[in-house]
């Protein structure tokens, strides 16, 4: 049982990580699938950020008697993933703005029927 | 000076012209900017390729930060093939480009095409020189977020939908990969290539590493469209405009290929992918799969540029079944094939931009009688299908025979068989567009089309000249790809 709380931070990470890619293969929407894939990606996010901390430690700056810091590595990669993930958002809301120009919907199965359609 | 920092140059200069092109405005100067840089960039490829043929692998550290703490550039002699490679296509696709460009775009996104191409060079250049694993994972999205861009701005809607699915695809591969990364990072505290070569062997044995291990393979996997995760390729290759099928064609999945065999064969070693983890044979039975299937759809399909696209699941197919082999013969023979079907897909689809210029169309019921009209682009074209079936002479027959000879060593001859059967199949497809163009009648309107401008034509044959020119002499190739191979499996010094 402490096993299970213990590791907490993994069970909100999977859960997050699984609520994510359901979205993005059931949802029609092609928004819906966007929020997915955020909420997909922000899970490995977490994933990252909770394992830089260090029992007992502080934010990792210089300070006079204190020995123990967190690891801020993790924290410097996910600045970078996030921009990634920022781009990629604002990349896919982009292309949905234009397929709404272009087939007047944003369901992916009325798309589907208008491109079968010619 | 100069010389030694080659690997960082490669990288920076299309990074920093990027930004240049979208300032330029003018879509002739953005179009310039983009053809001088590409052809620096294969000055210095070239350079980069002799210097590690003759020197040996080549280590810069960025910025000066000491390995393994900074990021490591790190060109061996595989990573020196895929830069070769990729900007070969480039210099050799933008002279093309303008043409293209201006008839099948809106004249408001002709500048802006060439300041996502630089950046997707960069990002395809970045991949391969990079030896850390974290900065891999940003170059291949730099690289994947303007192949996005680059494919949707195809003249139908349809690239739209493409583009969006591909997105959402490679999106979902690229954070597969970055949990692999962030699963390796745990345990051993490194993202250097190397650091992590030597101190994954302590904790091999742990489920975290092989949950790491297959998320990365899984990951990369849909970025290379290994089947069957390659349904976003098809539309992406299809609906795109020609230059960007031709340059994505034939550089992107090829880097998806390379980052797999880093970390098969780099990061964690080849007896733990291949002895613990038994990837060999899922690969292998995935890549006949790929062959046969992809090779059977293409048969079938109308549209040319869509037959290609499938015929490329195929091709990648022949490509991931030489690494499955896991001897040195079977990797070579794999990468002999990634550089010879980069130079026969590039060629292939500049043929089908040549014709879309002209005919608006590369629906096969639409191209009846073209070869009467355009006789140089059709010839190419049939040279190109040639070396994709593995005509002796073209380079695709150097790729088969070293692959068949490498699945023999090995006593796989049913895999032997099933090239063969899989080159009667390709025939089969390219013999469908050969009939079409030379023995169907044409239709009423076909008088009016005249042969590709030579600014297209010259692009095309030069690709073509390449294939002929490497399966006459395949010494060079073959002789690059092999040390490659012994580097990637640790028999060379490095």
């Amino acid at each position: 049982m402490s096993e299970l709380l213990g590791l907490y931070n993994y069970w909100i990470v999977i859960i997050l990580m699984m609520t994510g890619f359901y979205i993005v293969i059931a949802r029609p929407n092609l928004i819906k699938k966007i929020i997915g894939l955020f909420i997909f990606q922000t899970s490995v996010f977490i994933l990252f950020i909770s394992m830089a901390k260090v029992e007992g430690g502080t934010a990792p700056i210089i300070e006079e008697g204190i020995s123990v810091y967190s690891n801020p590595l993790p924290h410097v990669l996910i600045l970078t993933a996030i921009v990634v993930s920022l781009a990629t958002t604002a990349l896919g809301l982009a292309l949905v703005v234009r397929i709404r120009e272009a087939y007047d919907t944003i369901n992916e199965d009325d798309i589907h029927v208008q491109d079968e359609e010619g | 000076m100069l010389l030694s920092n080659l690997p960082a140059l490669q990288v920076v200069i299309p990074l920093a012209s990027a930004p240049l092109c979208l300032l330029l405005r003018n879509p002739r100067h953005a179009w310039g900017c983009a053809l001088v840089v590409s052809w620096v960039v294969l000055a210095i490829a070239i350079m980069l390729v002799r210097n590690v043929y003759t020197g040996g692998t080549i280590s810069y550290a960025v910025g000066a930060w000491a390995t393994p703490w900074g990021i490591e550039y790190r060109v061996d002699m595989a990573s020196a093939l895929m830069v070769l490679i990729i900007a070969t296509i480039g210099a050799i696709v933008m002279p093309y480009a303008w043409r293209s460009i201006e008839h099948e775009l809106h004249q408001k996104h002709t500048g802006l095409v060439y300041t996502c191409y630089l950046l997707c060079l960069t990002g395809l250049l970045g991949v391969v020189v990079t030896g850390d694993a974290f900065n891999l994972f940003v170059f291949l999205e730099i690289s994947s977020l303007s192949s996005y861009v680059l494919i949707s701005l195809g003249s139908t809607r349809r690239a739209l939908t493409a583009a969006y699915q591909y997105l959402v695809m490679g999106t979902i591969g690229a954070t597969f990969i970055l949990i692999g990364i962030g699963l390796l990072y745990m345990m051993t505290g490194t993202l250097n290539m190397m650091d992590l070569s030597q101190r994954l062997p302590e904790v091999a044995d742990t489920r975290t590493i092989r949950v790491a291990f297959a998320f990365v393979t899984v990951g990369v996997s849909i970025k290379l469209a290994l089947f069957p995760l390659h349904i976003w390729l098809p539309n992406a290759y299809t609906f795109a405009p020609s230059v960007v099928s031709a340059f994505i064609a034939a550089t992107a999945t090829k880097v998806g290929v390379y980052v797999l065999l880093r970390f098969f064969f780099t990061v964690f070693d080849a007896r733990f992918t291949f002895a613990a983890m038994h990837v060999g044979e899922i690969l292998m039975l995935l890549a006949v799969a790929a062959i046969l299937i992809a090779s059977v759809v293409a048969i079938f399909e109308d549209n040319v540029k869509r037959m290609l696209a499938y015929s490329s699941v195929a091709q990648i197919g022949y490509i991931i079944l030489g690494i499955s082999l896991a001897s040195t013969a079977g990797v070579s023979a794999g990468m002999i094939h990634l550089f010879n079907h980069a130079m026969i897909k590039g060629a292939l689809f500049l043929a089908m931009g040549c014709i879309f210029l002209r005919l608006g169309s590369v629906e096969l019921k639409d191209m009846h009688g073209l070869a009467k009209q355009m006789p140089l682009t059709m010839a190419a074209f049939v040279v190109g299908g040639l070396s994709l079936v593995g005509i002796p002479l073209t380079s695709g027959f150097i790729s088969k025979w070293y692959l068949v000879s490498a699945a023999l060593t090995d006593g796989y001859w049913p895999l032997a068989i099933l090239i063969l059967v899989s080159s009667l199949l390709a025939l089969i497809y390219i013999w469908r567009v050969v009939e079409a163009v030379y023995f169907n009648m044409p239709g009423a309107q076909m008088h009016k089309i005249k042969e590709a401008p030579a600014s297209m034509l010259i692009p095309t044959w030069l690709l073509i000249g390449v294939n002929l020119y490497f399966g006459i002499n395949a010494d060079l190739i073959s002789g690059i790809a092999r040390r490659g191979a012994e580097v990637l499996l640790g028999q060379a010094l490095p």
